[in-house]
């Protein structure tokens, strides 16, 4: 399900639109990954406070949705520049590809909530199209 | 045998009483055929669904849509037994419309984000987690039958 010029242009309009929010975005997101979906709590064992909103919680919020702005740019070339991330994902962090899927889920929420006239199927179809990309990217050299 | 809290059973009922069956309703089925537009496949005779215009204004969609809604309005009204509410349903997708279950996931991803979108920041990530199960227990009640 590749991504076409359309999809990549309103990938980008809607990115410019809620970036200005991305913090937020990312924070949110995470937290409801953790707290809907306890299972992915066992990749941050080694953190002080895994609840919505916290100080980990939101540092990494912004370190995650940081990666999705690298994927927004690299939107032409996600294997090639999501290179680094991939390969950081298959040797140290070894996250199941399972969670990017639920991750993704989670940021479309988020943006449902925050930019409900803005997240119009349109833009819904096309994210969800590169999220999915980008979860492919990121789990290119795991094996 | 699903165990809700009370929490949960409040956060459920208040969804169900906020929410206008004829707009969201409608509103998750166009969005589920325009975001995975493979499950098109179910409905050949609901008409022009040839691109996102269409869908949004295709009088049968709508009213599938709040069709739907009605059966997950049964769901609510039967917390305690979704899965025999649903016996006939299950077969009804199964053994009639030969519905593939992962497609019931794709619709109940697109309400939630429909209701996330009515509801804005009071969809608190309990009311989220509240709300999944209730639509996981429903989507597995909908499988039951297959076989």
């Amino acid at each position: 399900m590749s991504l076409s010029a359309n999809d990549k242009a309103t990938v980008k309009a809607l990115w410019a639109k809620i970036s200005p929010k991305a913090e937020d975005i990312g924070s949110e997101a995470l937290s409801r990954m953790l707290y809907v979906y306890p299972q992915t709590k066992t990749y941050f064992s080694h953190w002080s406070d895994l609840t919505p909103g916290s100080a980990p919680v939101r540092k990494h919020g912004k370190k995650v949705i940081g990666g999705i702005g690298l994927a927004v740019e690299k939107i032409d070339d996600l294997f090639n520049g999501l290179l680094t991330l991939s390969e950081l994902h298959a040797f140290q962090l070894r996250v199941d590809p399972a969670n990017f899927r639920i991750l993704s889920h989670n940021i479309l929420v988020v943006l449902a909530m925050l930019f409900p006239d803005d997240f119009t199927p349109e833009a819904h179809l096309a994210l969800d199209k590169f999220f999915a990309r980008v979860a492919l990217a990121l789990s290119d050299k795991y094996r | 045998m699903v165990v809700w809290t009370d929490q949960e059973r409040a956060y459920i009922q208040d969804i169900f009483s906020k929410l206008n069956y004829e707009d969201a309703g409608p509103k998750a089925l166009q969005r589920t055929l325009i975001v995975y537009p493979w499950t098109q496949r179910y409905f050949a005779s609901f008409g022009n669904l040839y691109n996102a215009e269409a869908i949004m204004s295709n009088q049968k969609v709508a009213a599938h849509g709040v069709v739907v809604l009605h059966g997950l309005d049964r769901a609510m009204k039967n917390m305690d037994d979704i899965k025999n509410t649903y016996t006939e349903l299950s077969v009804l997708h199964s053994d009639k419309l030969h519905v593939d279950p992962d497609n019931f996931r794709l619709l109940a991803d697109c309400l939630t984000i429909v209701i996330a979108s009515t509801m804005g920041t009071s969809f608190t990530p309990d009311v989220q987690a509240a709300w999944q199960k209730f639509l996981a227990v429903v989507v597995s009640a909908l499988c039951r039958q297959y076989h």
